[in-house]
């Protein structure tokens, strides 16, 4: 309740921010809309030679793409501008007056910042999600539906742990900024159905960069190609990175110097 | 001339110092760079094997000579005096720049050279191993790698000159990240990096014989794989000659107005 509480007040901080820079609002837009045209274009390129691309139709390509950029959006949103905030703090010294609040730390943390019209990604994402199901139509029953969101859900939740890994990284390296490009050079991949790339790429993409989890997962759950066992996988991958991602930042955080001490 | 050489030679040797000192930074950055292609290169071969194994008059070995291809093309022309030039005015950094002698267009030239002399063997590599990983079908013909070697330094020099045009566009506005957003999706459909020009629609192929995209990437590439024949060849050297001269033209009159709108922080 609290947490609730604590996270309106800093969205609300947030937008307040933001609307102060409304003119950022068209230019993200904007930028927003190039990236799509870009996602689709390229798509319609491709489909323009070819029926089926490793299985996949046209419509779940384009489904996988609405969440590619629900995941993409919500990371650049929420996690990202969090954890840069969490890098620059450990560096200047300033994350003394987090840990001081009487609220645990890594939650703080993960509220300090947002990037409210980023939001505007995770809106284009949904209405092309919304796009390709219209075009499967039928196809899609309550079963998948319901899988589909709980593997959206552990996707976020892995991705997200992933992140704060990194970025506690920066308790020992100081410096890990470029670490985290990592993770947005790699997320290209999941534009594509991860059973395209060949073996060594698909482990790199499910098991070090956790790409496939958040993106291709929930997308095969909505077209109905995956049953609750690999759900119930997925959903065992986010329980373990979210419980190894607290141990990590639990012991990160003690080795956390100050800038004044 | 020679005093030219010497800036160049001194310009490399900060430049070397600079990528040294950011190794690892250099290091992420090229898992970007060899990823893109790679991911194209998948894709285009899955479409080939989802049709038969052909698609355009293209197999999965053609595709992936071609991807291949372009990664090295597109390491050798890159540039990042976009994100440079906005820094610099931003920051005022352009002042110090100006103060010197000597066009600062020349700096930029030698940094970025400098630069790739260190990641272009890094690149040579993830390109072995690549070719290694997808079985390329490379079996050019004698003339037109003789003919690549100018198409690519031709290829450099356009880019290059485009995109530092481009970057006077940081004059005039501090919204640069969305002028260069529009600036690479453009370039990433014509100049082929999305697929190779032939798999275009029509509309869009002979857009891409307009504009100067094709000139940076898509036409080197071609040449080295033995796709062109002498004739198209030749047109391909003319039009990039054409662009340079054109975008040295238009980069001499900007430049002129944009030093006009240039105010330093604290002058």
């Amino acid at each position: 309740m609290r947490i609730l509480r604590l996270l309106a007040i800093h969205l609300r901080l947030a937008l307040s921010g933001a609307l102060a820079y409304r003119a950022d609002f068209l230019i993200h837009l904007f930028e927003s809309l190039l990236e799509f045209g870009t996602g689709l274009g390229g798509l319609a390129l491709v489909f323009s030679h070819t029926q089926t691309l490793g299985g996949w139709s046209a419509p779940e390509v384009v489904a996988l793409t609405g969440v590619f950029f629900i995941v993409g959006g919500a990371v650049r949103f929420a996690v990202q501008p969090a954890m840069e905030s969490l890098i620059e703090s450990v560096r200047d010294g300033t994350l003394d007056f987090t840990l001081v609040k009487p609220v645990d730390s890594q939650v703080l943390v993960g509220l300090k910042r947002f990037e409210i019209w980023k939001l505007v990604d995770v809106l284009m994402g949904l209405a092309v999600l919304a796009v390709a199901l219209w075009k499967l139509g039928a196809a899609v029953g309550l079963g998948d539906a319901l899988r589909f969101a709980v593997a959206l859900a552990a996707g976020g939740a892995i991705v997200y742990s992933f992140w704060l890994m990194l970025a506690t990284l920066s308790f020992w390296f100081v410096r890990v900024e470029n670490i985290l490009v990592i993770f947005q050079s790699l997320y290209e991949a999941g534009r594509w159905p991860v059973n395209l790339y060949p073996g060594w790429l698909r482990f790199l993409l499910t098991f070090l960069v956790p790409v496939a989890f958040a993106t291709t997962v929930p997308a095969e759950a909505l077209s109905g190609r995956i049953g609750w066992e690999k759900i119930l996988l997925s959903l065992g991958v986010a329980a373990g990175m979210l419980v190894l991602s607290r141990l990590f930042w639990k012991i990160g955080s003690r080795h956390y110097s100050g800038a004044s001490a | 001339m020679n005093g030219l050489l010497g800036v160049y030679l001194q310009q490399w040797k900060i430049s070397l110092a600079e990528t040294f000192q950011y190794r690892a930074a250099m290091a992420i950055w090229l898992i970007g760079h060899v990823l893109e292609p790679l991911l194209y290169l998948v894709v285009w071969s899955a479409v080939a094997g989802a049709n038969g194994g052909r698609v355009g008059g293209m197999g999965r070995g053609d595709f992936a000579a071609y991807f291949i291809a372009l990664l090295l093309v597109n390491h050798v022309t890159y540039t990042w005096i976009m994100w440079e030039m906005e820094h610099r005015i931003r920051h005022g950094a352009l002042s110090f720049a100006l103060l010197k002698p000597l066009h600062p267009v020349h700096a930029d030239i030698a940094a970025n050279l400098a630069s790739k002399l260190i990641t272009f063997p890094v690149i040579l590599l993830a390109a072995g191993a690549l070719a290694l990983l997808f079985k390329p079908a490379f079996h050019p013909s004698s003339w037109s790698v003789l003919a690549f070697l100018p198409s690519l330094l031709l290829a450099f020099l356009l880019r290059f000159a485009l995109e530092w045009v481009l970057a006077l566009a940081a004059f005039w506005t501090t919204r640069i990240g969305a002028v260069n957003q529009a600036y690479f999706v453009t370039a990433l459909f014509f100049s082929g990096q999305i697929a190779p020009l032939a798999l275009l629609p029509s509309p869009m192929a002979f857009l891409s014989k307009i504009l100067p995209f094709r000139w940076t990437a898509g036409f080197p590439v071609d040449l080295l794989l033995g796709r062109l024949d002498p004739h198209e060849a030749l047109h391909g050297f003319l039009a990039q000659g054409a662009w340079i001269l054109g975008i040295l033209l238009v980069a001499r009159v900007l430049w002129r107005a944009a030093l006009r709108r240039y105010s330093a922080v604290g002058s």
